[in-house]
């Protein structure tokens, strides 16, 4: 939000740094930088208010490239970083960016303790199912049988899906989008407005060790029939005809069927609710190509933010203590005096 | 209050004047010893001694009872001169079971009190105790012809003491360490006041139990009443008041002082302390008394692991407040990393390492030195960083203010080296006025037209410029950095400019350090050359020393890194050096490597403290060259040193 309106208007190139972006050449990086830097001048977010926090990967690079104050810090400890700044000033904005080698695998721990605390910090998670920076190993996110440099023989690890470990640890906010996908702005725009963590996590194409991982949700002929997008109280329609929908078999488990066969109708469908934690899980466990995959914001609920806590027990004590002082501090205790 | 008038009527027994007493309170760890200990201290100090003391404890919270391994023993040394250490030889031991009569008896000078709780010295006690079946200790004349041994039915004179007051048995039993806690106030002429009044507070008041309160308060004064009326005990001591200078007094731990300190800090430079912690052994405490410093704007922060918190200080010091991480050995091995990226992005942070028995989990409950290679070489990379050792449990308090200047005139991390024998040990502090604490506010920068994030000033520090200053906004990093612009840059002659430039960073702030003072003699023979939580023993062992005539000084580092810029001369100005220290030689290795001198070395690795005797072997065997030609190093075992195996 603009805090000054004299202040100029900021154009998206006004959020890009001085230094040359050395992603590689087609790399679905670009393509969130530029959604990211459009959102933030439609926000009119100031840079000197912004802090990006990044650990280590592809991603993580992220920080040099925005005209804003960054850290690009060590491998999977970017929650705990941002965590500090927003203790130490809960005024920023603060963004993070991270990778499924970062976030997930060396730095999962505090990804999980971030969410739970629900520090007021957006959190951009890009998703390439592989190991980029490090030329080509598998993920935790990589899928089963996946060939790489370090799997020949091909993957035997089960991957983890993020938005189900993120709803797991009490995140506030949960969406997913693509980083080719118009939807992005949108997702990335809800995560801004959030107040609390916001767990954004972005298929994000590696055009060199895993191209196309994520086509079946790119290509045009095909995406409308494998993702399906969510809004709030509206029923889970997709397809590039809109003819098809999610709808509950049972009490735990999705189907997709077909509006027009058996008098199926709209309000036979599942609704989204983004206030309804069962359901986002729910959600988050379709997958290609068993399901459509679901984009945009899953969940979302508002809560109080760790650092805003914390200053409060720091208020509600000088107000039920006094403000120390050097003085109180020197003689505070069983204190005696000794004399000549 | 009762005692007051008591001590009137007590005069049926001789009292005796001593210069200093160590009293040393065991038995097993659910036996309230420490707070025994730690009352005694209490009374101690505000009656005017000096005091010094040792709490030592297993790693367990309740180890088995009954065994040696159980066995939980606090010492304090009081006297009415000035002490330095918790003392050699106990003159008085408490031992409430057979395993703490087995763990600490040896430590007894000969024709010391042993005051036994006999209600425990039965078969099933001695067995767990690992004492041969029919074999009672108190009753070898192994032991009673070496020390006074008194024996007292603790438990049953306890358990009649409050059978009327209505409480359960295992209530009642938790009382005992009171009534032990009386005779020993009794033997040692101290008032019951100050523990009164703490039993009232806390259990009365805060835990909101009077009914507890008056139980252990009855079990005190019948502890004391017993020692007065039974004629067990030949006499009973005074230690007068300690020649001190006047003042405001406190008694303060290490682990208490580094808290304080730190918020003092805060307050002296203008920046708010961001302590973040994971829980750890002996370091806990700190993070426990920041968290009661909220109303002085500290904020703690209790991280999910030990990596987490080192970041978020970083996190906290990148947005402008001081960032502050606590922990031990194990803790710094895990936050190595991130400390390298506080050096690579130069922001100020204060890491306490409170020092515990290693590798590894280690010793966690006993003190050792054996961080001081981790904390001045121990990341990847050339990493140098500022270190400070505090030399007592007070001086904690002023480590941690020099530590956080430092660290943020300029803009580098700091690793205090406590250690647990000055974090849970205590001593009187006498308490600075405010006015006496050097202010040293801290600017940010605030010039966008002449900001370079790299740039540097006369320390060599470059400017602190926080999010949320417009015009500022710049990206930090572990990459290496451009010199002037901060930009990332792999150029090989900017990387060789830059890592002499966090060298010379560090060098910088010798300016700023007094030139080391020998204490003792400015030249001669001998020089002990020390660091850290030893300052105690040493001093006292080269007092001793020169009082026999030796021509010996000692010289105490409190900066390891940088060390004093004389301290080369120092040593020139003696023919030979001794470093003793709690571990396997890292500062010999540090010195002989600095300065090509061929110290030796005195390492103690037992987790526990030097013993005066043990120094003062060691002195004699440098001073007659009885030091065996082909050894470095000697050890100290069994109270005496000895070539190592």
């Amino acid at each position: 939000m603009p805090t000054d309106t004299d202040a100029p208007v900021l154009k998206a190139k006004d959020y890009a740094s001085d230094q040359d972006v050395r992603w590689c050449p087609g790399c679905g990086d670009y393509a969130i930088l530029n959604q990211v830097r459009k959102v933030f001048a439609k926000l009119q977010i100031p840079t000197h208010e912004t802090v990006f926090v990044s650990g280590i990967g592809c991603s993580s690079r992220f920080p040099y490239y925005m005209n804003t104050y960054g850290m690009h810090s060590i491998h999977g400890r970017a929650p705990a970083v941002a965590t500090g700044v927003k203790i130490a000033n809960p005024n920023l904005n603060v963004w993070l960016v991270t990778g499924d080698g970062d976030g997930l695998s060396i730095g999962g721990n505090h990804l999980m303790h971030i969410l739970r605390r629900n520090v007021n910090v957006k959190i951009l998670l890009f998703n390439n199912e592989i190991y980029g920076l490090t030329k080509g190993q598998y993920s935790p996110t990589s899928p089963e049988g996946k060939k790489t440099k370090s799997t020949p023989q091909g993957s035997i690890d089960l991957p983890l899906t993020a938005l189900s470990l993120a709803l797991s640890v009490e995140a506030s906010f949960v969406a997913r989008c693509v980083d080719v996908d118009k939807d992005i702005t949108r997702v990335l725009e809800r995560a801004a407005a959030h107040k609390g963590s916001a767990f954004v996590e972005i298929y994000q194409d590696c055009n060199v060790f895993n191209h196309k991982a994520f086509e079946y949700a790119t290509d045009r002929n095909t995406k409308e029939d494998s993702i399906i997008r969510l809004e709030h109280g509206k029923p889970l329609i997709f397809g590039k005809d809109r003819d098809k929908g999610i709808r509950l078999n049972g009490a735990r488990k999705c189907e997709v069927v077909n509006l027009n066969d058996n008098g199926v109708k709209e309000d036979d469908l599942l609704f989204h609710d983004e206030h309804d934690e069962s359901l986002a899980f729910l959600l988050s466990r379709m997958k290609h190509p068993e399901f459509p995959e679901p984009m945009g914001v899953f969940y979302s609920i508002s809560d109080d933010c760790y650092e805003d806590l914390l200053e409060q027990q720091v208020e509600q004590e000088i107000e039920k203590k006094g403000r120390g002082t050097l003085e109180s501090l020197l003689n505070e205790g069983a204190t005696y005096d000794v004399a000549s | 209050m009762a005692v007051g008038t008591q001590e009137k009527n007590a005069s049926s027994k001789p009292l005796q004047e001593l210069d200093a007493a160590v009293v040393r309170f065991a038995g097993d760890s659910g036996d309230g010893m420490q707070l025994a200990g730690t009352q005694f201290t209490d009374t101690s100090a505000i009656f005017g001694n000096d005091v010094a003391t040792l709490p030592d404890y297993p790693a367990e919270i309740r180890a088995p009872a009954g065994t040696v391994a159980g066995v939980s023993g606090f010492q304090i040394n009081f006297a009415a001169k000035t002490i330095h250490t918790p003392g050699d030889e106990v003159d008085a031991l408490i031992a409430m079971n057979p395993a703490a009569f087995k763990a600490h008896i040896s430590d007894v000078r000969s024709g010391g009190i042993v005051v036994v709780n006999d209600s425990e010295f039965e078969k099933v006690n001695l067995r767990k105790a690992g004492y041969a079946e029919g074999y009672n200790p108190l009753d070898d004349e192994k032991f009673t012809t070496r020390y006074k041994v008194v024996r007292v039915p603790i438990t049953r004179l306890n358990e009649e003491a409050l059978a009327e007051t209505g409480m359960g048995s295992k209530d009642i039993g938790r009382c005992k360490n009171m009534f032990a806690l009386g005779i020993v106030f009794w033997l040692y002429d101290r008032p019951l006041t100050v523990t009164e009044d703490y039993l009232n507070d806390y259990f009365g008041k805060v835990k909101k139990k009077p009914q507890i309160a008056e139980a252990n308060i009855k079990a005190l004064r019948s502890g004391y009443y017993f020692g007065e009326t039974a004629e067990l005990f030949p006499a009973h001591w005074r230690v007068p008041k300690a020649q001190v200078q006047s003042g405001k007094y406190r008694k303060i731990t290490g682990n208490e002082a580094a808290a304080m300190g730190l918020v003092a800090a805060g307050e002296l430079s203008g920046k708010q302390i961001v302590y973040c912690s994971y829980p750890i052994t002996p370091a806990s405490d700190i993070l426990h008394a920041l968290a009661t410093y909220r109303n002085y704007g500290v904020k703690t922060f209790q991280a999910e692991d030990e990596i987490a918190a080192v970041c978020a200080a970083i996190g906290a010091s990148f947005a402008g407040q001081l960032g502050v991480t606590g922990t031990s050995g194990p803790g710094v091995a895990l936050k190595t990393e991130a400390i390298g990226l506080a050096i690579m992005t130069e922001l100020p942070m204060v890491i306490v390492n409170v020092q515990r028995g290693g590798p590894s989990t280690g010793l966690p409950t006993k003190t050792e030195q054996s961080d001081l290679f981790q904390a001045v070489l121990g990341r990847n990379g050339d990493a140098p960083l500022v270190v400070i050792a505090p030399q007592s449990p007070a001086d904690c308090f002023d480590a941690a203010i020099e530590a956080s200047r430092i660290a943020m005139q300029h803009m580098i991390p700091v690793m205090i080296l406590s250690d647990g024998y000055i974090a849970n040990g205590a001593e009187p502090w006498r308490i600075p006025s405010a006015d006496s604490l050097e202010r040293f506010e801290i600017k940010n920068a605030a010039d966008p037209d002449n900001f370079e994030v790299y740039g540097r000033n006369e320390k060599l520090a470059r400017p602190w410029a926080i999010p949320g200053t417009p015009g500022m906004e710049h990206r930090l990093g572990g990459l290496e950095k451009q010199h002037l612009t901060g930009n990332v840059s792999y150029d090989p002659e900017n990387h060789q400019f830059m890592t002499e430039m966090r060298r010379n960073k560090v060098a910088k702030v010798a300016d700023s350090i007094p030139p080391l003072e020998p204490h003792g003699e400015a030249s001669g023979d001998l020089l002990l050359l020390s660091w850290g939580g030893t300052y105690g023993s040493v001093i006292t062992a080269v007092d001793r020393a020169r009082a026999k005539g030796h021509k010996v000084g000692a010289a105490h580092l409190r900066h390891l890194c940088p060390m004093p810029t004389n301290l080369g001369d120092v040593i020139k100005r003696f023919k030979k050096v001794l470093i003793p220290e709690l571990n396997a030689g890292q500062l010999r290795m540090i010195i002989r490597g600095k300065f090509l001198v061929d110290a030796k070395g005195l390492n103690k690795v037992q987790g526990k403290p030097f013993l005066i005797e043990e120094l003062d072997q060691a002195i004699e065997l440098m001073l007659n060259d009885q030091w065996p030609a082909d050894r470095e190093y000697l050890m100290p075992s069994n109270h005496k040193v000895t070539v190592p195996g």
